[in-house]
């Protein structure tokens, strides 16, 4: 019974991280410009990630496997912001760059 | 059942990861391109979790976290490069 309830919640964890996967692709494709782009999927893939090593946490149970799942769950979510602030930088700068140029 | 789960999740987020390499191909920006690549390194890695997972292999969560910290690294080369013009400094 518990391993039902086990099984159930992770999908549906699963599920809901698969929904954010699916409207950070959606908006890098369809959105106008950089940095529109980068709010769409940089807090997607955050947000996805997260639920998708949540439902696997669950899934496992307390183990050991489950501790190096969450190690990369904090990785992610120490670097992946880092990188779009970093990247937010460098196309700010080179465009405003550009506009002085001209 | 959450094995049938796993495995449309890996495949839902491969085609995924072409559709995102469609902005890495055609983007007007060279930011574009490395958004782009960030966001399927992170799909990278959580299909490689998975599949860990789905084969009950659990040692090969520690290849999704140096897959992570590669990504990170070239993301933030490439970004420093688009900022500065040069590496060495």
């Amino acid at each position: 019974m518990i391993d039902i309830m086990k099984e159930i919640i992770a999908s549906l964890f699963i599920v809901c991280g698969m929904f954010f996967f699916f409207v950070g692709v959606v908006g890098l494709i369809r959105m106008p410009d950089v940095f529109c782009r980068m709010h769409a999927t940089t807090k997607c893939d955050t947000m996805g990630a997260g639920l998708i090593f949540t439902g696997l946490i669950v899934w496992q149970g307390a183990t050991f496997v489950s501790l190096n799942i969450l190690l990369v769950l904090v990785f992610i979510w120490l670097t992946n912001p880092t990188a779009a602030h970093y990247i937010a930088k460098a196309e700010y700068m080179t465009s405003i760059l550009l506009t002085m140029e001209e | 059942m959450i094995e049938y789960v796993i495995i449309g999740c890996v495949i839902f987020l491969v085609l995924l990861s072409f559709v995102g390499l469609y902005r890495a191909y055609k983007g007007p920006t060279a930011a574009d391109r490395i958004v782009a690549i960030n966001v399927i390194s992170t799909k990278i890695t959580v299909v490689i979790v998975l599949i860990a997972l789905w084969i009950k292999q659990g040692s090969y969560v520690n290849v999704a976290l140096i897959y992570a910290m590669i990504g990170f690294i070239t993301t933030i080369g490439v970004a420093k490069y688009l900022l500065k013009g040069r590496l060495d400094t």
